[in-house]
């Protein structure tokens, strides 16, 4: 590794931890419903909203009314980004005259989006109006994102209440999410990202005349637009010529900036972030993987404040850090490392002044090694997937480190609000297998936890686990998945073990050679994404309204402190053990044998 | 009933704000402030918009710096479908095609017999990398100089002045404007 790279790793890490106080602190209040000066501006905004929609803020619900409007939100919302797609060749703001996409791909695309998930089987450049780009891909990068945290704030209720029957209000908790702290950030991001490079573009493609025109091998295409291929199965091609370049448009900083912040990470073009015109210059990569973990770091000391105690809000975020930082170290090591089969090649791999070096296939120049280790690391930690480096083309192990990240459950940062909720849950599992230790009751946070929460904390554990599997199984023992694969050996296996990591924990990143836009994957991902999300977020709630009802119990002389060292290497090792342990199978079957192959 | 009514409204209104006036706003603003930008960098020559400042294009001509081997289909840098090779590391497909790529550099240029930047054959993430390392642009600013008939030391003092540098020394990597690079060169043989 080099020095610039270390470097460059602690500056990225020091920016995020001296960022999350002030906004966790904000955000608290906004969910307390004091945001002090912004209150002022968007007030007036957030009750006109309120007369629209026929809510009453002040209502409050308890566990289940909160979970199904939850769930009736999220269904409406699956249903308008069918739509949209369907008929998107009908709308306007479709310069390029996109027709219809296809059923399977606009529902996997529907659920991907309304789950937080955004993993990206569609091409945006060749496939998307820019309508659909907006009034669904933009709006649900919104409203899931602020479903997340409103799940969240929820679940800190829970602890909060004493002898309560209610957690808030899910359409106040929804509306502040996206007017107070979703909606000005990104604002802010957008505005800043244009000037760098990042386009924000209404009109048709442009076509520009290439200085050097050029001759390739065209692929011949029967009736059915299929390759035709010759007597030795090789494609039948013929000579052309290409002297223009078409350069394509659309409003893609206001996509970008929220996609990047609310943990989205569906990309308005289909290689995402490593898109030049999504993500133009060293300058635009930090500032966009600075919002990867933006909110998820802040919401720790968000949960902190509004628990009356900032110190467990540290705890947790400590934790996420002590995972995340030498993960991300690793894996700019591996990928430094370079390809072994290069060096026998007469390829020059080493890093100097003059070039990043290491192992560059599917990374872009202008982030080298280090920005494109970074990215994929905290992606995967959190649950953007946005990706700005082809993670398929990773060496086996420093492709395991993104594996391994969403692996671990999507807690270490994880996705808005999402990526939290999972932490606390496993802080009471932690709390529960310490109080077994030494046999007490286990308490977090002055409520005591009992068989009803650690039955719904156990059942968000395996399902996410099942899933993954279960998904895995199926795809490589059917024909309908082995197809989709593109790599030989191990690696094929670990493009679709990642695509159902990426599925069932929400993330969206992808080792992108599979080809999941087929029916099989979108309609199975659509399913593991539907289930991976919603449930989760019924037990995670069911525990909320379990909570509330309980008394506080103040902290005696048997209480676990949940703010110490000790307590936070516990969780660490929970998370390990429930995480990583139980795929070590698989990943020895993945990307460990790939390793070995070298 | 009350339930499905509010997610309905909520969801329309939320579209309205989040889904069109938002992207409406920041383009309005986008297109005041910084057109240039917000619409694609676009580089005119001669009235004729010859390409963008961000999007790479296909060199192949050994009279010009060629770019990052692009895995765009069917034909390289293809600006409507951006795309990796996606290719694992242990994928023999990649060795055939970096060796290929190898092959290609030294025939347009026999007497060199440095080693090749790994960014020369390796292709880049989205397909339409602008930019190739300045080791890359080195390597072949002899082949450029003999084909052109320049002094090598005039290519170079070309590549010095667009490369470009990681922001405050610290963040990115070096990197050439590979088009920017080659309309330079252009420019000079006036």
């Amino acid at each position: 590794m080099t020095a610039n790279s270390v470097f460059q790793i602690i500056i990225y890490f020091a920016v995020i931890v001296i960022l999350a106080k002030p906004l966790g602190l904000y955000m608290a209040r906004v969910y307390e419903n004091q945001p002090a000066r912004m209150g002022r501006f968007l007030g007036p905004l957030e009750r006109l909203f309120y007369k629209l929609c026929g809510i009453n803020p002040e209502e409050e619900m308890g566990w289940k009314q909160y979970a199904l409007s939850v769930i009736v939100f999220s269904a409406v919302g699956v249903l308008a980004v069918y739509l949209i797609q369907r008929i998107q060749g009908a709308l306007f703001f479709n310069p390029q005259k996109f027709p219809a996409a296809t059923p399977d791909l606009s529902f996997n695309t529907a659920v991907s989006f309304v789950t937080n998930t955004n993993w990206q089987n569609y091409g945006g450049e060749n496939t998307l109006a820019y309508f659909t780009q907006m009034a669904a891909l933009t709006v649900q990068n919104f409203v899931s994102a602020a479903t997340g945290m409103a799940v969240l704030v929820a679940l800190i209720r829970g602890f909060k209440r004493n002898s309560a029957t209610t957690i808030g209000n899910f359409w106040a908790d929804l509306t502040r999410g996206v007017i107070y702290i979703l909606m000005p950030l990104s604002v802010i991001l957008a505005l800043a990202l244009v000037p760098m490079g990042v386009i924000q573009s209404m009109g048709k493609y442009k076509t520009v005349k290439l200085i050097q025109a050029f001759t390739y091998d065209n692929p011949e295409l029967d009736a059915h637009g299929n390759t035709v291929l010759d007597a030795k199965g090789s494609t039948v091609t013929e000579k052309a010529q290409m002297a223009e370049q078409t350069i394509p448009m659309g409003p893609v900083a206001s996509q970008e900036a929220v996609k990047m912040l609310g943990t989205n990470g569906g990309g308005f073009f289909n290689v995402n972030s490593a898109h030049p015109f999504e993500n133009p210059t060293p300058l635009s990569n930090l500032l966009e993987t600075l919002a990867i973990l933006l909110i998820p770091s802040a919401l720790c000391l968000t949960f902190g404040e509004m628990a009356n105690d900032r110190r467990q809000g540290w705890a947790l975020l400590v934790a996420m850090l002590v995972v995340l930082v030498p993960l991300t170290f690793l894996c700019a090591h591996l990928e430094q490392g370079g390809n072994p089969h290069f060096a026998s090649a007469g390829i020059n791999q080493a890093a100097s002044s003059l070039q990043s070096g290491g192992n560059m296939e599917g990374k872009e120049t202008r982030f080298g090694i280090t920005d494109s280790a970074i990215w994929a690391t905290w992606t995967t930690a959190a649950s953007n997937g946005s990706v700005n480096s082809m993670h398929d083309s990773f060496t086996p192990l420093g492709g395991l480190i993104p594996m391994l990240l969403i692996q671990l459950g999507e807690v270490i940062f994880g996705g808005v609000g999402s990526g939290l909720y999972g932490m606390i849950i496993f802080a009471i599992i932690t709390v529960f297998v310490a109080g077994l230790m030494v046999g007490r009751t286990p308490e977090y946070l002055g409520k005591k936890i009992e068989m009803y929460e650690m039955k719904m904390a156990a059942f968000v554990v395996l399902i996410v686990n099942a899933l993954i599997k279960i998904g895995t199984a199926i795809a490589v023992s059917t024909k309908a998945g082995l197809a989709g694969i593109s790599n030989p050996g191990p690696h094929g296996f670990s493009e679709v073990l990642y695509a159902f990591s990426s599925f069932a924990d929400n993330n969206g990143s992808a080792f992108a050679g599979l080809n999941g836009n087929t029916p099989f994957y979108n309609v199975m991902g659509g399913i593991i994404m539907f289930l991976g999300r919603f449930w989760v977020i019924i037990p995670v709630l069911a525990i909320a309204g379990s909570l509330a009802k309980k008394k506080h119990v103040p902290a005696g002389l048997g209480t676990l402190p949940t703010h110490t060292p000790l307590f936070v290497v516990f969780l660490i090792g929970v998370i390990i053990i429930v995480g990583a342990l139980t795929f070590m199978p698989a990943l020895a079957l993945g990307p460990v044998a790939d390793y070995l192959m070298h | 009933m009350r339930m499905l009514r509010n997610a309905v409204m909520s969801l329309v209104v939320l579209t309205i704000i989040t889904g069109i006036i938002y992207p409406l706003v920041i383009t309005g603003i986008a297109q005041a402030v910084f057109p240039a930008r917000a619409n694609g960098s676009i580089i005119v020559k001669n009235g004729t918009p010859v390409g963008s400042e961000f999007i790479g294009q296909q060199f192949d001509n050994p009279k010009y710096f060629w770019g990052r081997p692009s895995a765009t289909t069917p034909y390289p840098y293809n600006g409507l479908s951006s795309s990796g090779s996606n290719m694992g590391t242990n994928n023999p497909a990649l060795m055939t095609a970096v060796r290929a790529r190898i092959a290609a550099l030294h025939a347009a240029d026999p007497g060199n017999t440095g080693k090749i930047p790994v960014d020369l054959v390796t292709a880049s993430a989205s397909g339409l990398d602008p930019e190739i390392s300045p080791a890359a642009a080195e390597y072949q600013a002899a082949r450029v100089a003999r084909v052109r008939g320049l002094d090598v030391s005039q290519v170079n003092s070309l590549i010095q002045a667009n490369t470009q540098d990681r922001l405050f020394g610290i963040f990115g990597a070096p990197r050439v404007n590979v088009l920017k690079l080659n309309l330079a060169m252009d420019e000079l043989k006036k």
